[in-house]
């Protein structure tokens, strides 16, 4: 049904701006590309404020996208959308929220929650195997039918937070975006959590977009990982690139940010900071340099110079 | 080891709350110690007791929150020289408001956004507890402030004693509430999940200054966190609390390199390092308890894969380890009569390389 | 510790043997226990409940049984005190205000029902389409309420007193008028609150559509707060009939409100206090009731006012 060789999303060039006042325009995203391929996860991440979430939240179009192209499945979903790409859009891409908290209606059954995608699309015939599903949908989170007539409230962080990914994932997505799915909860409750995405990914061969600011559990979870900062995607590569052949500064601080859980090291360790007003770049002026067929690195001509000479490769 | 002076010790607290239909044990028999200069850090996720222990010694439990057992003894000395303890579960809240809190004892919360007034300057919110417990005269208090400001590193106090709290970025920010927490010398600072709220970057920075802060002026810290990179980067001393219980204490070498309740093993292998490519991370199942319920035996029994018979009926002791005088461990697995259980091969590994690093440093 | 009694089987391994992967749900009381639990706790709201039920029994029943009509004048007995006959005495005209009072409390009954049912229909409908939508069609709806509730409500029922009679109809015109202006701009805030929470944000994701995600997913969550208002503006619905009927707005004799009926008794307040008194204390008892039952509605099922 899907084309394997061919990114499932496409996003070209894509700018998210808000207007604060007639003056005053927040560049929230300004202007990024990358795709991601069937059944592979990419990981996201920058600091608040970088446009990772407001990236994530344009493209399943809970914003309109002030420019540039969104591609899912063959179809255009930015600008004014087909009904046949509406479709497409809200059956087959998903999300999964940041708090436990805010992200169930605390007035529905669970039952009702995870059935919504169902309701909305009316894709089952009668109330029994729609019930059906939700039970079935349940267990494979981890949790039981008898849990389906109980309100959210009743439920611990990441009970809730398996509630919805059964209300994402009832829908066979074929890309799941998760927008900090695990920060808002405990260490031991991340891991079960992760360990279920992944799970879940290898049944139904879904690609994630994975959005976060712990550069250990997106490295995990990652195949490939965009790195973010100002609404610029500064780096990109494959995991293994971004971690052990980091580039830009902005990557290099983050991943000198990281805490490791040994103390020995930890104890002695500076982090490495950067700061983008004086560190001479300007994102604005900078292009994608290609480092390797999957690493790119965003820079002017001489900031790529730059780079390479510190990262000790030189031309 | 020089004589190590203590500041804190706390003896068999045990705190209940009140809500509709139950009454929730949320703290069942903590022992606490803390000395000057030192660092401990309490671990745990959330509900399991770590942040009411540390509002109880601030005096500032929410209502519906009874102290039904235990002391809190408070050493401090006066610039004369005198020694003085006090328990802080005996005292009014009136000496409460005008010795401890934010006198002897300071704090600094999850949320810097919350934690400032959005109405004052930043200059008057760090002035004002100096004119409140000390009653400095404004032209000292600020002079004080702005020396404040610039040693938890904020550029240019001067101009930013105007700011308000929403011109600053969210490190800014916390490092004014440091600054406001440090503005009385303290003896004894709180950080309440400190860095939680902020980006990677600048949590390690602000860790980084109190850390700094904290050898300049001889504090002595208290951690709250479930993160136990920052554990590792800051404490000496480590509690790992679950179900309003300590079960297992020691320092951070001992709890890092040498674990020895099953609790501790998961926490610390759930976290993935950098080179973990397990197919599935260790975790561990279900949720915590409920703790409106009577525990019965160990509470972490129903979540623990190696859980003896006795765990079921009754709850374990503190067992020292042997060869230590500060690691000791609430598990029956401690008892010589319990089978020998090793920690998961992964976490074994994992620790060994871990070890290695360390030397290598 | 010495005297723990150890048995034979302590120290065997069970780990294995438990489903450790079971999930244990939190027990915890239904959303409605909880909330008649968290009312009941509130002794003045109850009280106000029962009086609120005591006093509309009343209305109901009393003029369908009593011996004596509301509108029975009988001038030979006029101005009448308290007696066994006529258990809160007679008016200036001799009719029994036993009677009168209960009638009339089945007027400002009926004028807080108006009341709620105005504001439900109109000022909910007219927040919700307002900050749901936000943008223009908000910026539009704000200037013309901000206009209407610029008009002095003593300009408005001039005006009305010159086109209509007094009369219900013309009560329940006036209460239209300005009556749903808070409840809009209460329910405007909550939505604007609630639609961006994450849960209308998954709705929207998952193709939700604006019925569905007004209906199910906002309307649920900000109803409590909405009956809460509601039963706020009560007491001033029916003090507002009460002040119509003070300048001769209020219902045609002889129909009795208990507005009209204050108005009457003030008149001859200093002979005759009681007639005046007793329709003035239930008036007050009733506002009071309404009060004390909004209070508690409002403690039992606002969650941010829970602890913990």
């Amino acid at each position: 049904m899907i084309d394997q060789t061919k990114p499932i999303l496409e996003v070209k060039d894509l700018k998210q701006y808000f207007p604060i006042s007639r003056k005053f325009t927040v560049k929230a995203v300004d202007g990024i590309s990358f795709d991601i391929m069937p059944g592979e996860t990419y990981g996201l991440v920058g600091e608040s404020g970088s446009g990772k979430s407001t990236t994530g939240r344009a493209i399943i179009r809970l914003y309109e996208p002030t420019a540039g192209k969104i591609i899912f499945e063959g179809q255009d979903i930015s600008g004014k959308m087909s009904n046949e790409a509406i479709k497409t859009l809200r059956t087959k891409m998903a999300m999964i929220f940041q708090d436990p908290m805010a992200c169930l209606n605390p007035r529905k059954k669970v039952l009702d929650i995870v059935a919504q995608g169902l309701d909305i699309h009316h894709s089952y015939d009668s109330i029994e195997e729609r019930n059906e599903k939700v039970y079935k949908m349940l267990e494979t989170v981890g949790l039981s039918r008898e849990h389906a007539n109980r309100y959210p409230n009743q439920f611990s962080g990441g009970q809730r937070q398996r509630i919805g990914i059964a209300r994402a994932l009832i829908m066979n997505p074929d890309l799941v975006i998760a927008d900090e799915a695990i920060s808002a909860l405990d260490v031991s409750i991340q891991a079960q959590v992760v360990n279920l995405m992944k799970k879940m990914q290898k049944e139904t061969g879904a690609a994630y977009l994975f959005i976060a600011h712990d550069l250990s559990m997106v490295k995990y979870i990652s195949n490939r990982i965009g790195v973010l900062h100002l609404g610029h995607l500064v780096e990109a590569g494959t995991s293994e690139e971004i971690f052990n052949n980091p580039l830009h500064p902005y990557t290099k601080s983050l991943l000198s940010a990281i805490p490791h859980p040994n103390p020995r090291v930890e104890k002695t360790r500076k982090s490495y900071t950067y700061d983008y007003k004086t560190s001479g770049l300007n994102y604005e002026e900078g292009t994608p340099h290609k480092v390797s067929e999957t690493h790119y690195v965003l820079g002017t001509d001489a900031d790529f110079e730059r780079f390479m000479a510190e990262a000790g490769k030189g031309f | 080891m020089a004589e190590r002076e203590k500041v804190l010790e706390i003896r068999d607290l045990s705190i209940s709350f009140r809500t509709e239909g139950a009454k929730v044990n949320a703290i069942r028999g903590v022992d606490l110690d803390l000395y000057r200069g030192e660092t401990i850090a309490i671990v745990g996720e959330s509900g399991s007791g770590k942040s009411v222990t540390t509002k109880a010694i601030m005096g500032i439990l929410a209502k519906n929150g009874t102290i039904d057992s235990g002391t809190i003894n408070y050493t401090w000395t006066d610039p004369d020289g005198s020694k003085h303890t006090k328990d802080i579960v005996k005292m009014t809240e009136k000496e409460i408001q005008s010795e401890i809190r934010g006198r002897k004892i300071a704090m600094v919360f999850q949320d810097p956004l919350t934690s400032l007034n959005p109405t004052m300057t930043i200059g008057k919110q760090v002035m004002e507890p100096m004119m409140y417990h000390y009653g400095t005269s404004k032209e000292e208090a600020y002079k004080k402030a702005v020396e404040l400001l610039s040693e938890v590193g904020i550029t240019d106090p001067e101009a930013r004693m105007k700011n308000y709290p929403h011109q600053l970025s969210g490190g800014m920010r916390q490092r004014v509430v440091i600054a406001i927490a440090l503005s009385c010398d303290p003896y004894l600072l709180i950080c309440d999940e400190p860095t939680t709220a902020l980006d990677v970057t600048i949590q390690a920075k602000i860790l980084e200054l109190i850390r700094d802060l904290q050898k300049k002026k001889d504090l002595s810290v208290i951690y709250i966190t479930h993160d136990l990179g920052v554990v590792a980067k800051v404490a000496d001393y480590v509690n790992v609390m679950y179900a309003g219980k300590i079960i297992e204490k020691g320092t951070i070498d001992e709890i890092f390199y040498d674990p020895r309740h099953p609790y501790t093993w998961g926490l610390l292998s759930a976290m993935p390092d950098l080179d973990t490519d397990d197919d599935e991370l260790y975790t561990i199942p279900g949720s915590p308890p409920n703790l409106t319920k009577k525990v019965q035996g160990d509470a972490f029994a129903p979540r623990n894969a190696y859980a003896l018979n006795i765990d079921l009926r009754l709850e374990p002791p503190m067992f020292d380890v042997p060869g230590s005088s500060s690691h000791k461990v609430a598990s029956w697995l401690m008892d010589p009569r319990a089978p020998k259980v090793e920690m998961p091969e992964s976490l074994r590994n994992r620790i060994q390389k871990m070890v290695k690093e360390g030397v290598a440093k | 510790m010495d005297n723990t009694k150890f048995l034979p089987d302590d120290f065997e391994l069970v780990g294995d043997k438990q489903n450790i992967n079971i999930d244990e749900v939190l027990p915890s009381r239904p959303m409605w226990q909880d909330i008649l639990g968290r009312f009941k706790e509130n002794k003045g709201a109850v009280i106000g409940v029962i009086l609120i039920i005591i006093i509309t029994l009343l209305a109901i029943i009393v003029p369908l049984v009593s011996r004596w009509n509301y509108a029975e004048m009988n001038t030979s007995i006029a101005n009448r005190v308290p007696s066994g006959e006529h258990w809160f005495g007679t008016d200036y005209l001799g009719r029994d205000l036993w009677v009168r009072t209960w009638q009339g409390t089945r007027y400002s009954l009926i004028i807080a029902v108006v009341a709620v049912i105005i504001d439900i229909v109109v000022g909910m409908t007219y927040g919700l389409v307002s900050g749901y939508f936000g943008g223009m069609v908000d910026a539009i709806m704000q200037r013309i309420q901000e206009i209407i509730n610029s008009i002095p409500t003593l300009v408005v029922l001039i005006i009305l007193l010159t086109v209509m009679k007094p009369s219900l109809k013309t009560v329940i015109i006036a209460l239209i008028f300005t009556e749903w202006i808070p409840m809009s701009r209460i329910t405007r805030a909550q939505v604007l609150k609630v639609k961006e929470e994450e849960y209308v944000l998954a709705a929207r994701t998952l193709g939700a559509g604006n019925i569905f995600i007004l209906f199910k997913e906002i309307l649920p969550n900000i109803f409590g707060q909405l009956i809460i208002m509601s039963m706020m503006t009560i007491p001033n619905a029916i003090f507002y009939e009460a002040y119509l009927a003070f300048i001769g707005l209020g219902l045609t004799k002889p129909l009795a409100s208990l507005g009209t009926l204050i108005n009457d008794g003030f008149r001859l307040f200093q002979v005759y206090p009681h007639a005046m008194l007793i329709p003035a204390a239930v008036m007050a008892i009733l506002m009071l009731s309404f009060n004390l039952f909004g209070d508690g509605l409002r403690d039992a099922l606002d969650p941010t006012m829970k602890e913990g």
